[in-house]
């Protein structure tokens, strides 16, 4: 059994809803008729209620993001036994932090240090800690990253505007498990004294998947 | 499988794009097809790794046209193939005959925090780990035309295992509806040079998740 052996193509879906939304296609791309026919399915068949589905896109668009990772970040940077428990065991050390207290299992944290630059990517889908980041940005699952981050990471990450130093170690996790890894760069310097909260303002996204730095307490200042 | 996906190491999808959007979905139609995927999966009617499997699958023409595109062709085969709808129900767009009860229920707002959380695939171990931290280990040179999460990139090379992730349920089998065959997970880390060639970059190191029987030990 192959699935998609008939090989469905754009010609195929183009005539198949034709019949039943006759009415709505000068409104609707074929693309967003089929979603709706899904959704429809599932609300008839009594699979899922239209308000929770409506709740799904709701949480990841308002309650789950980085500014989660933001925050496990800014407290490694200040409290050293903190910095220790997430190396150690993220999950665990994470969990107060998450949405509803809790993150999901396998988390793994990983360092920056001036001999070794941390990167992530899932050469073969899209794995990207959600609990802690929220849904990945469209160019970590973009084609062109995904196959060439292993293979020329200083390039990639020099189009990301982010250079290591030549004699540090790059390296480079492949998410191909249910194993989850989130960057802990290193804090700016300039930011001695500063509480929590401020320094997690500093931590940008693209920091915690290894393609930045965070943000300068100049920048942030200016 | 071989398949457009494993794209670990390949030429010509240019250059990355690394454009900054506070915008999590772009157009109404990406966040309806995870919310459905979400529901799907909650409910328990197919696994992630069957639901990878089926992205797999697509013909690369398809595989390349978008992302959610590529999960909402997932949604529609794994419907029919999983026997939550017809495909006669999917070209209608409506709901021909009763529905089959999915094995964890229906999805309400009542279980709206199970989508936040994610599970754990940890499972006893069936045997001890075969490999310890240390170990020189040989990704094998396997090339199955069913689902694997040993990417090509790395088949036939040595690396080093680095860390040790328990016993967790094997993609291999669970995407077929083989079970879930619970293997030891390792951490393996390669030598950029090893896989890229004498004239790769000295200082990149890749490390992978690989499952007990991706690997087999090579003599000290």
């Amino acid at each position: 059994m192959t699935a998609h052996d008939h090989d469905h193509d754009h010609d195929h879906h183009d005539h198949r809803h034709g019949h039943d939304h006759d009415h709505e296609a000068s409104e609707l791309s074929e693309t967003e008729l089929r979603v709706r026919a899904l959704q429809t399915i599932l609300v008839e068949k009594g699979y899922a209620d239209q308000a929770a589905l409506d709740a799904i896109v709701e949480t990841y668009e308002t309650k789950i993001g980085p500014h989660i990772g933001a925050r496990i970040v800014a407290r490694a940077w200040t409290d050293p036994a903190f910095k220790q428990a997430l190396l150690s065991d993220a999950t665990k050390a994470a969990a107060p932090f998450g949405y509803k207290g809790d993150v999901g299992d396998h988390l793994v944290a990983v360092e920056n240090t001036p001999d070794r630059h941390n990167v992530v990517v899932c050469t073969l889908c899209s794995c990207y800690p959600w609990d802690v980041l929220g849904l990945p940005p469209v160019w970590y699952k973009s084609f062109a990253y995904r196959s060439r981050v292993v293979k020329e990471p200083r390039a990639v990450l020099g189009e990301f505007g982010v250079s290591v130093p030549e004699k540090a170690e790059v390296r480079v996790w492949d998410s191909t498990a249910e194993v989850r890894y989130m960057v802990v760069p290193a804090r700016p310097s300039g930011t001695e004294g500063w509480s929590e909260d401020r320094l997690a303002q500093l931590v940008t996204r693209d920091s915690m998947i290894g393609t930045g730095t965070p943000t300068s307490p100049a920048e942030r200042c200016a | 499988m071989n398949g457009i996906h494993d794209m670990g190491g390949m030429d010509g999808f240019g250059a990355v794009q690394p454009v900054e959007t506070a915008e999590v979905f772009h157009g109404k139609w990406e966040g309806d097809v995870m919310a459905i995927t979400r529901a799907m999966g909650t409910v328990g009617a197919w696994n992630i790794d069957q639901g990878r499997y089926g992205i797999e699958q697509l013909p690369p023409r398809l595989y390349l046209t978008s992302y959610y595109r590529r999960w909402l062709e997932r949604c529609e085969w794994a419907m029919v193939t999983y026997g939550y709808a017809g495909a006669d129900e999917i070209a209608a767009g409506r709901s021909l005959r009763p529905g089959k009860t999915p094995p964890k229920g229906k999805f309400t707002l009542a279980e709206i925090d199970k989508i936040t959380r994610r599970g754990t695939f940890t499972r006893p171990a069936p045997a001890p780990a075969r490999f310890a931290i240390g170990d020189r280990v040989l990704a094998r040179n396997m090339h199955p035309r069913t689902h694997t999460r040993l990417p090509r990139y790395v088949r036939g090379h040595v690396g080093v295992v680095e860390r040790l992730h328990g016993c967790q349920v094997f993609p291999d089998t669970e995407a077929m509806g083989q079970g879930e065959n619970p293997q030891w997970l390792y951490t393996v880390r390669f030598e950029g040079r090893d896989i890229w060639g004498p004239d790769s970059d000295p200082t990149v190191k890749i490390s992978v998740e690989a499952f007990e029987p991706y690997l087999d030990p090579v003599p000290a």
